[in-house]
């Protein structure tokens, strides 16, 4: 497993990153990557998200500097901004059964994992892909596979300004988003939380996965 | 050649087309995008399994399919006919 911090990134160019690497795991069946980033405040909107989502017209959102852009992955609208870690997991799934639901899944226990190395206990909600603290959402889950290597990810909102999620309805659900600083939980660095996820991820499919 | 909508895993009975890459009279190369499917959070893309003409797109972008079920059909390609030919001597 191949790790790369790429910091605060700007979206499109991580997503360009996430292709050079997709592209070789598709060549080198055996190669995988563990993408970990910030990014500037953006919203992504997947396949089959609904604008009517986003809660502000086109000119606020230029006003305030929100970008848009559409990505292939699965979910309807997320909202990405600093002090959210964002991992891009490029695995290939032929190798765990060509399961979309169980990788989806896994993906979910490694974000209960993560939060219980926190004091925190995440859950899931059947028929709504994430982890929730209560009814509250603090990890979004979506993604893409192309020739069974899966890309996009997870993203946990660590630190991160909570009133910015007032311009959407995250997932196309009312729902009100959490962070774990929110959970009362703020004596650590972000580069602390990437690395404990590094370490949860590399538990849960091992470091030569 | 059918395109048919593969297995997703335990539990994936259908799913919903999120986007077609091609349109009908579209020549496509084999293992190119032709058309993304959802299910719960996952996209999943269906590449073209040869060369060739997409003659007929049964299920429309927003409609749910069977996993097994024939999304659309390509006209492989004579070059790709002579290829396989070819290989059959």
């Amino acid at each position: 497993m191949e790790i790369k911090d790429l910091g605060l990134v700007a979206f499109d160019e991580a997503w360009k990153i996430q292709e050079r690497c997709v592209n070789q795991a598709i060549e080198a069946r055996d190669k995988c990557f563990l993408l970990l980033c910030e990014h500037p405040v953006v919203l992504t909107l997947g396949r089959l998200a609904d604008r009517k989502h986003i809660l502000l017209s086109d000119q606020e959102l230029l006003r305030r500097n929100i970008s848009v852009v559409p990505v292939n992955r699965g979910g309807e609208v997320t909202l990405h901004a600093p002090g959210q870690l964002v991992i891009y997991p490029i695995f290939n799934l032929e190798n765990s059964g060509k399961d979309l639901h169980q990788y989806l899944h896994e993906l979910e226990e490694v974000g209960i994992d993560f939060l219980r190395l926190f004091d925190i206990v995440g859950r899931r909600i059947s028929g709504k892909t994430g982890v929730w603290i209560g009814e509250k959402k603090i990890i979004s889950i979506g993604i893409g596979v192309r020739k069974w290597v899966a890309f996009h990810g997870m993203s946990i909102n660590i630190a991160v300004d909570l009133n910015l999620f007032d311009v959407i309805h995250p997932c196309g659900m009312d729902v009100e988003m959490t962070s774990i600083e929110h959970e009362g939980k703020n004596s650590f660095s972000m580069e602390d939380a990437k690395k404990k996820i590094v370490n949860v991820f590399q538990q849960r499919f091992g470091e030569d996965s | 050649m059918n395109v048919v909508l593969p297995q997703l895993g335990g539990g994936i009975g259908k799913a919903t087309i999120a986007f077609w890459h091609c349109s009908i009279g579209d020549f496509v190369k084999k293992d190119d995008d032709l058309v993304e499917v959802a299910t719960d959070k996952a996209i999943f893309n269906i590449p073209a399994g040869a060369e060739g003409i997409v003659k007929e797109i049964y299920v429309k972008t927003g409609e749910d399919a069977a996993v097994g079920s024939i999304l659309a059909r390509i006209e492989i390609s004579k070059l790709e006919d002579r290829e396989k030919n070819d290989n059959n001597r």
